[in-house]
């Protein structure tokens, strides 16, 4: 009962299946945006690799190219004030930090009216627009996302984070009418749709670093990527340390089981 | 009923070999396990986030002799208070054999600052907050804290004098960064 | 179990002698895991998978129960309580991409466990009972993996869940209905989020029941062997204890290994970037794809192209990746042959190899994204699965010659050591 039925079925879909196969276009639709397309360039970290650390002074310089440039437009909701003891700020160092926001939304204890207050250690990073409504309000209706998980929600990661920033340029001259970047988007080949809401937001010797590091688009984008990779994943570096730990014992531990089970079946052919 | 031939003599079947080896594999699957459980139990001790805000800073510039705020601190009602010097001189004076729970003034302030009585705002009985920190509260009959939900009567420390609390409003660990500002927990 | 040299439980301490009195567990796990259970003594590293299959479950369940302890099964906070759970909770990062890792961890493993079945015939009776709990829990993982994965609330787990929930609605007349009955709303939202939530803790515990009886059933008669041949007398078997409980200490060791290599060194091989980006029902993503557990059957869905006979190519698409686990029920009555082990059986054993790689091209589709020439690979891929299962195994079964098989177990395992030992005299 079931061979013959079954070998109905499979007749069934065989039959769907040949009828599709006959009628699907063998070629795509065209889509020259795949041309122009660049893959991102590659950029080398010490939080990469298998023995990553943190470089902090590199870090702390992304986060002053993040406060003083990004934040005009891009959030960085998960991260509080006080996560940035990672970056090597002492504890007086984080409260003056946070004490130098005084946006962060707050309520007036008098009269329950919305308002402001200054920032302490366990606050987050206020967010330059009260909502989605303003932000695309503020930005030709593109919204800039929020940055903490960036280089984790991009393919590509910091790659294509270090990429996007320094490769803003004139589209190619070959470039067809359609794929033109329209007004108010500029043209980026790391972008996968080639043109971008967001206009080039770095320009050479924009940020003053104090101890007088480059300050060139390629160094602040590197170190902005470096400062994005933490915001991700604050606990990459810890993780990696444990991951050694674990699996050196595991090694260990599978060794000695190995050792083990040839012991107890010495006497038994099998 | 075996004939084959086994290279080695007899089958030993079931019959643990209580080698070194086998032992050494065990425990170090023991250590394992151990090491895998503790972060597995220490994920249920608060996370960073709730540790941020055990400590909490007040401001007591604005507080004049005689008043009291009531503030917050791991989301629990707190109780600053300006003792006059007739709120501590009457604390002074009680003897301790009166009190249920026996403390000094000075026991419950900082040396120097024994206007400051600062005190957690539950009743030691069965946690309502009581009464007489804000303007015009009923400060019942030792002039202190009242709380109206089974009658516990706190005197000027905010001890307890009379009703079913067993001991004093608890005073939380605190330091004074400066004459304004102290910083509890 | 009834092997009759299978050693009898003998409680010497008295505390077992009174529990084995009052509630016979000791006795239970002697019989089934212990020295009581006798075992061919030529099983390969293929039978390791069964329990390593039920170590991912464990995994699961106790990395789960501690997520469950801090996150918020609520649209606007579930994406952020994950990253509360990954940035601010003891540990917490740990045991999410421990939980994370485990759940492809456990279908690695079980695909093993499944095509070393589909290779030995361990379908075959007298253990189709075994095979059929077995399809079943493998459902049961699918919709409980698909469930998990819409709970951190990302692009994909969102998207995911519009389109896996909007299968029902290809069903003719009351397909919609189901749908919107499925989610409690007219699209993946609060109400979705926290009935999943609550099956995804629930589903588990019945695979757990499940596996109990897969076990059960599978003691009935006793394990298979690589020589499909069946258990004759004792010195066939050697008892569960020590010698595979060593063996199955090796082997997780070695699943551990994989585990911690992933979970700590590349936690984000597998997943989705798209699924760090908090869930956005007014855009869509370029490319909604499932969890690699899921490519094969997403390419076989997205193969049927063409409306044929009257029913639309998205209801095929449906019915053909249901019908693609489906057969796996009835395949213990497509393979007529009496032979277990495809060892035995040469035709066979090519066939199987073709599926493996079939298989795998199917997965390849699934991953890519729905134009040329993925479009083309998945329809002839897709018909061959169909085809294996329903033509060709029953016609091979029918027509094949098997090579010739010894008696019994101890004489395989014989004959493999003294081809070796003259090989060594040579």
């Amino acid at each position: 009962m079931v061979r013959p039925l079954g070998f109905l079925v499979g007749l069934g879909f065989i039959a769907a299946l040949l009828c599709a196969i006959f009628t699907t276009p063998l070629s795509n639709e065209a889509n020259a945006s795949h041309e122009f397309h660049k893959e991102p360039k590659h950029l080398a970290l010490s939080s990469d690799g298998l023995l990553p650390h943190w470089d902090k002074a590199k870090l702390q310089r992304g986060m002053q190219v993040y406060k003083e440039v990004c934040s005009a437009c891009h959030s960085l909701n998960l991260v509080a004030f006080r996560d940035i003891a990672d970056l090597g700020y002492s504890e007086g160092q984080i409260k003056s930090f946070a004490k130098s926001y005084d946006t962060i939304p707050s309520v007036n204890p008098d009269t329950g009216e919305p308002s402001t207050r200054t920032g302490l250690p366990s606050d987050h990073f206020p967010a330059p627009y009260a909502n989605e409504t303003a932000a695309r309000a503020a930005n030709n209706n593109a919204l800039p996302p929020d940055l903490s998980l960036i280089t984790k929600a991009r393919e590509g990661g910091k790659n294509y984070v270090y990429s996007l920033l320094t490769g803003f340029q004139n589209p190619p001259a070959n470039l067809p009418k359609e794929l033109q970047p329209p007004t108010g988007l500029h043209f980026n080949p790391y972008f996968a749709n080639l043109n971008l809401a967001m206009a080039p937001p770095l320009h050479d010797g924009q940020v003053t670093f104090a101890d007088g590091s480059p300050n060139d688009v390629k160094a602040m984008a590197s170190d902005v990527a470096a400062f994005l990779v933490w915001t991700a994943e604050p606990k990459l570096v810890k993780r990696h340390q444990v991951g050694w730990a674990a699996f050196i014992f595991l090694l260990i531990f599978t060794g000695l089981t190995y050792m083990s089970y040839r012991n107890i079946w010495a006497d038994k052919k099998h | 009923m075996a004939s084959e031939t086994e290279t080695t003599a007899g089958i030993e079947d079931g019959v643990r070999r209580r080698d070194f080896i086998n032992i050494a594999a065990v425990s170090f699957a023991g250590v394992g396990a151990a090491a895998v459980v503790l972060p597995l139990v220490n994920q249920m001790n608060p996370s960073a986030d709730v540790l941020a805000l055990s400590s909490t800073e007040i401001d007591i510039s604005a507080i004049q002799p005689g008043q009291a705020i009531k503030t917050s601190w791991r989301k629990q009602p707190v109780f600053v208070r300006n003792l006059t010097p007739v709120e501590i001189a009457e604390a002074k004076k009680v003897p301790l054999s009166d009190l249920r729970d026996p403390q000094t003034i000075d026991e419950r302030t900082k040396p120097g600052k024994e206007n400051w009585l600062i005190t957690l705002g539950v009743c030691t009985h069965l946690g309502c907050v009581p009464l007489g920190a804000a303007e015009g509260e009923n400060r019942g009959d030792y002039g202190g804290y009242f709380c109206p939900c089974h009658g516990s009567h706190y005197d000027t420390a905010a001890r307890i004098r009379k009703g079913p609390a067993p001991k004093n409003l608890a005073v939380p660990p605190y330091e004074f960064n400066s004459d304004t500002v102290v910083t509890i927990g | 179990m009834s092997f009759p040299w299978a050693k009898p439980y003998e409680p010497q301490h008295p505390l077992m002698k009174w529990m084995d009195e009052k509630l016979p567990i000791p006795r239970l796990v002697y019989n089934a895991t212990g020295p009581g259970y006798p075992v061919p003594r030529n099983l390969n590293y293929f039978w390791n998978f069964g329990v390593l299959a039920g170590a991912a479950l464990v995994i699961q369940i106790v990395t789960g129960i501690v997520l469950a302890m801090h996150y918020a099964a609520n649209a606007g906070v579930a994406f952020n309580s994950v990253e509360h759970i990954m940035r601010d909770v003891n540990a917490g990062w740990f045991i999410r991409y421990a939980h994370m890792n485990g759940a492809s961890m456990f279908f690695i493993v079980v695909y093993l466990h499944i095509f070393r079945g589909l290779y030995y015939g361990s379908y075959k009776a007298p253990r189709e009972m075994v095979w059929l709990l077995g399809v079943v829990i493998f459902l049961l993982m699918m919709a409980t993996a698909f469930m998990g994965y819409v709970l951190p609330w990302g692009q994909m787990s969102f998207w995911g869940a519009q389109v896996i929930t909007g299968f029902f609605s290809a069903i003719p007349v009351v397909g919609d209905p189901i749908r919107v009955w499925l989610l409690g709303g007219f699209a993946p939202d609060n109400a979705a989020l926290n009935r999943f939530f609550s099956l995804h803790y629930l589903l588990p515990f019945v695979i757990a029941g499940v596996i109990i009886l897969h076990i059960w059933a599978l003691h009935i008669p006793g394990s298979s062997n690589p020589t499909g041949i069946e258990v004759k007398d004792e010195q066939d078997t050697v008892p569960f204890h020590p010698y595979y409980t060593a063996k199955d200490g090796f082997g997780v060791g070695v699943f551990l290994l994989v585990f911690v290599a992933l979970t700590f060194f590349s936690p984000n091989l597998l997943g989705h970037a798209d699924n760090y980006i908090p869930a956005n029902p007014l855009s869509t993503p370029a490319h909604i794809v499932p969890e690699w557990y899921f490519w094969p059957f997403y390419a076989i869905l997205r193969a049927f192209t063409f409306n044929f006979l009257w029913i639309d190519a998205k209801l095929w698409g449906v019915i053909a990746m249901f019908a693609a686990i489906a057969l796996l029920f009835f395949l213990p009555w497509l393979d007529s042959s009496p032979v277990k082990s495809s060892n035995y059986r040469p035709l066979n054993r090519i066939f199987f190899w073709v599926l493996v790689i079939d298989v795998l091209i199917l997965g390849f589709c699934g991953k890519s994204p729905a134009e040329q020439p993925y479009v083309i690979m998945s329809q002839l891929a897709a018909a061959y699965y169909f085809a294996h299962f329903l033509i060709i195994l029953p016609i091979v079964s029918r027509i094949e010659r098997p090579l010739p098989m010894p008696n019994s177990i101890t004489e395989a395992v014989l004959a493999k050591h003294a081809d070796e030992s003259s090989a060594a005299t040579a």
